[in-house]
């Protein structure tokens, strides 16, 4: 038989070309204002980007994003388990939940937790309804910004992340379920095992995207002067009036650690994806067995 | 007399307003393999699902080896069994479902590994070791590490089937196996279990199969809107099928 390549000529696409020649010039045009304009100061970006105290903040923004996420993943599967469950107390207390740290603000509840002290001074442990106290603190020595930044952050979190569990767990097909019980499984075993390691192809990407949020999210903690990225770069500031410098030193570095969490999150994903892939990988697959002649 | 491995008695069972099954008794002797047929929606597989529990019966009585499955009767009152001892008791109850529900992150040796190291507290290299087994059993030991995705349906079953006698159960319930196989897998699952027969397993079988009924099962039942029409030996039974819903529903599959 004789071969027929097909070596084929695509047609002209003078208006892609124009397209790309006006986004080229504009992205070179943007490039040249940003590096010569004077008002940028680029000498103080650069003296500021390994600045201690910026490397300090940075550290804090990364523990904030660090620890409401796991403990936002945390309080997000134990609220969508409840949500689950046959109880109607369990499933109404984890509505409320959701519904309350979703119907208010962030900024609002990270200015409260800050507060927290004026609805109540003293917290302890001990006997709820007047009982006796074994332990008892004062709710301003206890609740620092860092600790008001921590609970704002991680439950309100937590709200959102239940809503992504819910939905991983609502995808994995009810026959695994079955499939499980039917060998014996007990309820947790079956969640553990089987549910949870199914529902977690489609809790990992959109988690990846509220961590990437929460990297930025914490700057919110400004407010109450949380000692993170932004509110070192705003101190920093109000001492040299290098307003436009220092923010862009924080931009910087919230790109940075965004990016490196984008790249994170590629990896995890894949992980996640063992035993599936993407239609053609899967297709390619499937037909493997064939492909030997053997069944 | 033996007693059987499973007993149904006089068992109800209705989703909302329709009631599935209406007063359904049966037996399976020990080392019996009985068939069950009829239409889609007769409630067959209902009747399947409650012998492993993953239905609730809402009247009559289930044995599975003399025992109650389920419930358990104390001063006179029918209690439901408490979770841990009703997981007991569906491991001697191994299940076969239509579309497999392989556990797809699992591959095909960890899928019947899972059981017994999970459930039934066996050592890895045990549980390891005799799921190579079973897996050469059921033909699939060369695939032993793929995943449930990289396998044909047949494939996937034989695995299933590999996955539930890992559990060494008393009886084996089948819920249509190769209804939703391309016509050229069913005979591999089907061999599989005409071995599984042939080695003394107890077996309920829900099929299509009216092959399968007559070459392997001891017994064949025909359910037909909750009830059962017909029964007895399953060649004289299909040679010589007397009520006239089963002739009728004969002549769609035959």
């Amino acid at each position: 038989m004789t071969e027929l390549p097909v070596d084929a000529v695509r047609p002209p696409r003078p208006g892609r070309w124009l397209a790309a020649a006006v986004a080229g010039l504009f992205l070179i045009w943007l490039a040249y204002t940003i590096i010569v304009n004077p008002n940028l100061h680029w000498d103080v970006i650069i003296a500021f980007l390994g600045d201690g105290r910026i490397l300090g903040g940075l550290w804090v923004t990364i523990q904030l994003t660090v620890l409401s996420m796991v403990i936002g993943l945390a309080l997000g599967v134990l609220t969508a388990v409840m949500q689950q469950s046959g109880d109607p107390v369990l499933r109404g207390a984890a509505a409320l939940y959701t519904w309350f740290f979703r119907g208010t603000p962030l900024l609002v509840q990270l200015i409260f937790w800050f507060n927290i002290g004026l609805v109540f001074p003293t917290i302890a442990i001990g006997i709820p309804f007047g009982g006796p106290k074994l332990v008892e603190w004062q709710a301003n020595e206890l609740v620092t910004p860092f600790t008001a930044a921590l609970l704002g952050l991680a439950i309100n979190e937590g709200a959102y992340m239940a809503e992504i569990v819910r939905a991983g767990i609502r995808s994995v097909d009810p026959g695994q379920r079955e499939a499980a019980e039917a060998l014996g499984m007990s309820h947790s075993q079956v969640l553990r095992r089987v549910v949870l390691p199914q529902a977690m192809r489609v809790i990992v990407p959109p988690t990846g995207n509220q961590f990437i949020s929460m990297l930025k999210t914490t700057s919110m903690v400004s407010v109450i002067a949380g000692a993170e990225l932004l509110t070192v770069a705003q101190r920093i500031y109000l001492g040299n009036f290098e307003v436009i410098a220092l923010l862009v030193v924080a931009s910087i570095w919230y790109v940075v650690l965004t990016t490196i969490a984008s790249v994170g999150q590629h990896f995890v994903e894949r992980r996640f994806e063992r035993g599936h892939g993407t239609l053609p990988a899967r297709v390619r697959r499937n037909l493997r067995p064939f492909a030997g002649g053997g069944v | 007399m033996d007693r059987p491995m499973v007993e149904i008695r006089s068992v109800r069972k209705r989703f909302g307003a329709l009631e599935v099954l209406k007063g359904v008794s049966l037996d399976v002797p020990e080392g019996g393999v009985v068939c069950v047929v009829g239409p889609s929606g007769s409630g067959k597989s209902t009747l399947l699902r409650c012998v492993n529990r993953l239905e609730t019966i809402d009247a009559g009585r289930i044995k599975v080896d003399g025992e109650l499955i389920g419930f358990e009767e104390r001063d006179g009152r029918l209690r439901h069994l408490p979770p841990a001892r009703l997981n007991r008791q569906r491991q001697n109850i191994g299940m076969v479902f239509q579309r497999f529900h392989l556990f797809p992150h699992r591959t095909a040796l960890e899928n019947v590994m899972e059981g017994p190291l999970i459930v039934g507290g066996v050592s890895r290299e045990e549980a390891r070791r005799q799921a190579e087994e079973l897996l050469d059993r059921v033909g699939m030991a060369e695939r032993a590490g793929h995943y449930p995705g990289q396998l044909s349906g047949g494939q996937q079953q034989r695995v299933a089937i590999a996955r539930s006698l890992a559990m060494r159960p008393k009886v084996m319930l089948f819920d249509e196996p190769t209804s939703a196989l391309d016509p050229e897998l069913v005979q591999e699952v089907l061999a599989v279990m005409r071995d599984l027969a042939a080695s003394g397993m107890t077996m309920m079988v829900v099929t299509h199969e009216m092959g399968f009924a007559r070459e392997v099962g001891d017994h064949l039942v025909f359910i037909d809107d909750g009830v059962i029409v017909e029964q007895g030996d399953p060649r004289e039974v299909l040679a010589d099928p007397r009520n006239e819903r089963f002739r009728a529903f004969l002549g769609r599959v035959l």
